[in-house]
């Protein structure tokens, strides 16, 4: 099974290799409107493979052998390199759960500190710690990718937990939006490159996932960058379709610059190396220093903020609805948006240290992740389209994923993107489903309505959906969103105690509720459907993938049950936490008990007031629209001036457009502009129009003079001369023989006098 | 009998060939004054030969069998010339005038 371990290239490569033969043999051969025949299948082998790999995942740590950096290939990563000439022997006497690599490993630091002694014995609480919970094995392979001085650049593939569990999803997501395109996009003017970017898009995200340096992952980043771009701007003939696609793309450039500075400065913290693995092992072991971490981490959550929709750069992500809605449930579950949260995940313990994320109460990313939660899912409310609503909720629930990761609920995050993504997908495909049904229309207000009898399939799947998102147990967003609330170590033992983060995630939940409520109202009832011609349910190909991902949003939270439940009642251990247990590392690069690192329990006070609150958002917006008992509060903007402002903050999103289109774009455009315009009329065409001036009089100089008088002087001379000379010398050649014959005999007559004269 | 005496009488013959190469208009004429020439060389070739050796008179014989010859080519030219223009006088024939 290891074979699915080393071999995780081959998950990549099969939708790169779908995208090539898409693009070369998909519209000749196929014809335009079956590139699915090639993309399905290759993404389908590819979500068989990542199942595969998951199943061989969890073998390799059930069945550890060796240390942590067992698996890694010499060539990958420099801690390894540097540790595996060492004698292993002398530490032979730390015990015998662990092999000579994690000795090797955990060595380095240790001696680096010069603190032995003390390490030696919380290395022996680890031991008895590491028998229970063995130390994770990451897989890392690489290959030499190019070389530059004595510097070697690789590329691989590090499969661990996290890698798995993202290839699961990003595959599963990916075979579901593929099956799901070939109805939804069927007819398309471009279903050829629809289907060829959306395998690249795939391919380009399995890559970032499985990157095994920072390079590599930068790579990934940009690639996935430009397919969003591609796909979002996919019916680019309407100015605002590719207006969104590069408002993503610039937008995205921008938090580009943080990822690359912070990528360059972790290759300088650890010692000029990319690898993922000693990155981690210098930051998780002290072996960085701790400004190096801040400024990469500050770098980097940069990068989050514009890749991952966080606010101040989060702009970009409600104009991608633009694009088609399967690539919106991609781009929102799978593969664009999750980068950011995955990135940080990848490099936890860089943050984790950068940031002092232990025993802290509040940091940058909990405070990006918590503004965004609210402010995210306040705009939501003020959205006419379905499409915009699920945006901003992506927003939101990102800033949880944020949140959690800045709080240090680093599983909570993790497992909050996998059942994030499966209701996700399940509510942006139901929106399609919707529009399909309503002449591809999103305006719920105005075109929509009453349209639960007509489309029970969509109906169902997007309320499970919507009451997954909305955090109503039992459902998949209700055990992450738990998890993330008690991760906050508010109320309960954790990492540290983040209040405010509490405060802002209670906040949003109870507004994720609400606006739900409010789609679902506006969607599904809310009296006769309002838009053109009849509605009907879609075909099978679109509602299948809405019963699967329902039916998963129902059971997968299962994968994570937590080890007590309310009333201190547990569940038999042997189901508890699996999740954490194979995702979560354990080992040098990872954050461990001497950190601070704990993980928070299910705590029956915060679920109950997750509950209460999410259950007050439904019930609020149940009220509101379905009763009517909230009568005060409807057409509140025409009645007071302080809520109509307010309103109008919202419906010009925050005035951030405004900010960055008007203000920012502007100030650069008219005064940057004017001055780049006169330098280039004045310098820069003064010294190129002088330069051609001088050009042209010296040139004129240099034939006037030269040309005309030297060199031709020089030819004609020597024509004149010949002609002048040929004119005398021709008067000689009378034509006569016996002029020539006296010459003739007068000249022998001279050189036989010469003759006589000189010899004789 | 000196050798003097036949080089002077080779010397005269060959200022009468030269004379007549010079001066004479008439072609066939010009081509008699270079036989002259030639024998003005013969009679210097025979006369060293019999002073000095066999081997001028070697020489003789061949001036006189490639005389022959020229006189033969001479003579078919200036027929031709004759026949082009009816005439062979040497001081019309210019056309290689420069």
């Amino acid at each position: 099974m290891d074979w699915f371990l080393t071999h995780a290239w081959i998950i990549p490569a099969l939708p790169a290799l779908g995208f090539v033969l898409i693009l070369l043999f998909g519209k000749r051969f196929l014809g335009p409107t079956r590139a699915h025949w090639i993309g399905v299948p290759l993404i389908a082998v590819a979500f068989v493979l990542s199942i595969c790999t998951g199943v061989a995942w969890i073998q390799h740590t059930n069945d550890p052998h060796g240390g942590p950096l067992a698996d890694v290939q010499e060539e990958c990563s420099r801690t390894v390199q540097a540790t595996g000439s060492e004698e292993p022997a002398e530490h032979a006497d730390e015990g015998p759960t662990e092999g000579h690599a994690a000795a090797r490993g955990r060595s380095v630091a240790q001696e680096d500190h010069g603190t032995e002694a003390t390490t030696t014995q919380e290395g022996g609480e680890e031991h008895a710690e590491a028998e229970k919970h063995h130390d994770t094995q990451p897989v890392v392979r690489c290959v030499s990718w190019f070389d530059t001085g004595d510097h070697s650049f690789t590329i691989g593939t590090l499969v661990d937990g996290q890698a798995v569990m993202l290839l699961f999803v990003v595959t599963l997501i990916s075979l579901l939006v593929h099956l799901y395109s070939t109805d939804y996009v069927n007819g398309d003017r471009r279903y050829t490159h629809y289907y060829a970017f959306l395998s690249l898009f795939t391919s380009s995200m399995l890559f970032f996932v499985l990157a095994e340096n920072t390079l590599q992952m930068m790579v990934g980043w940009e690639l996935v960058g430009v397919c969003s771009f591609a796909l979002i701007g996919h019916w680019w003939e309407e100015k605002p379709n590719s207006d969104a696609a590069l408002k993503a793309f610039i937008t995205n450039r921008v938090g580009d610059v943080g990822l690359i500075v912070g990528v360059i400065v972790l290759f300088f913290g650890a010692g000029q190396s990319f690898s993922i693995i000693d990155i981690n092992i210098g930051a998780n072991e002290g072996l960085m220093n701790h400004t190096v971490l801040l400024v990469a981490s500050c770098c980097l959550i940069t990068a989050v903020m514009s890749k991952s929709g966080q606010f101040v750069l989060h702009t970009w992500l409600p104009d991608a609805m633009a694009g088609p809605t399967p690539v919106s449930a991609l781009i929102h579950a799978a593969t664009m948006v999750v980068a950011g949260i995955y990135m940080v995940g990848r490099l936890y313990p860089v943050f984790f240290e950068g940031l002092a994320i232990g025993g802290s109460s509040i940091n940058l990313l909990a405070l990006v992740g918590g503004v965004t939660a609210v402010f995210g899912a306040l705009l939501a409310f003020v959205q006419k389209d379905i499409k915009k609503v699920l945006a901003y909720s992506t927003v939101s629930q990102l800033g949880f994923m944020v949140t959690a990761l800045g709080v240090g609920a680093w599983t909570a995050a993790m497992f909050h993107l996998f059942t994030h993504a499966m209701f996700k997908a399940c509510l942006f495909l139901g929106a399609g489903s919707l529009s399909h049904a309503s002449h591809h229309s999103f305006n719920m207000v105005d075109d929509m309505g009453g349209l639960r009898r007509v489309m029970p399939r969509t109906y169902w799947t997007y309320l499970i959906g919507t009451l997954a998102l909305a955090g109503i147990i039992p459902f998949a967003g209700f055990w992450s969103k738990d998890e993330i609330l008690a991760g906050t170590g508010s109320a309960n033992e954790g990492v540290g105690n983040y209040h405010f983060a509490l405060v802002m995630l209670l906040i949003g939940a109870f507004c994720t509720a609400a606006y739900m409520t409010r789609t679902i109202w506006y969607a599904f009832y809310n009296g006769e459907y309002k838009g053109h011609g009849h509605p009907h349910e879609s075909g099978p190909v679109i509602t299948w993938p809405l019963i699967v991902l329902a039916a998963l949003t129902c059971v997968i939270w299962l994968v994570n049950i937590p080890t007590k439940f309310f009333f201190d009642w547990r569940p038999p251990e042997s189901f508890t936490l699996k999740f954490e247990h194979y995702v979560e590392p354990v080992g040098p690069f990872f954050p461990g008990s001497s950190d601070n690192f704990t993980h928070a329990e299910f705590n029956g006070w915060i679920a109950a007031l997750s509950l209460l609150v999410a259950g007050g958002g439904l019930l609020a917006g149940y009220l509101f629209y379905w009763k009517r008992a909230l009568k005060p509060l409807e057409n509140l903007a025409e009645k007071s001036r302080l809520a109509a402002f307010f309103k109008n903050i919202l419906v010009n999103k925050y005035y951030f457009d405004w900010l960055y289109t008007d203000v920012i774009v502007h100030a650069v455009k008219k005064p940057i502009a004017a001055a780049a315009y006169w330098f280039n009329q004045k310098v820069l065409d003064g010294v190129v129009d002088g330069a051609g001036k001088t050009a042209v009089a010296s040139g004129r100089f240099v034939y006037d003079k030269i040309d005309q008088g030297v060199i031709d002087g020089v030819v004609n001379g020597t024509a004149v001369v010949a002609t002048e000379s040929g004119g005398e010398l021709r008067r000689t050649q009378t034509g006569r023989v016996q002029q020539y014959a006296a010459l003739f005999f007068a000249a022998a007559a001279i050189l036989a006098g010469i003759f006589v004269l000189v010899i004789g | 009998m000196l050798l003097n005496q036949f080089l002077l009488l080779s010397a005269a013959l060959f200022c009468i060939g030269v004379y007549g190469v010079l001066v004479r208009r008439n072609g066939v004429l010009v081509l008699m004054s270079i036989e002259m020439i030639l024998n003005a060389v013969n009679i210097n070739l025979v006369a060293f030969g019999t002073f000095h050796g066999i081997a001028g008179q070697v020489f003789a014989l061949f001036v006189i069998a490639v005389a022959a010859a020229e006189v033969g080519v001479g003579l078919a030219i200036i027929l031709l010339i004759y026949r082009n223009s009816r005439s062979i006088d040497i001081d019309q024939l210019d056309e290689l005038k420069g």
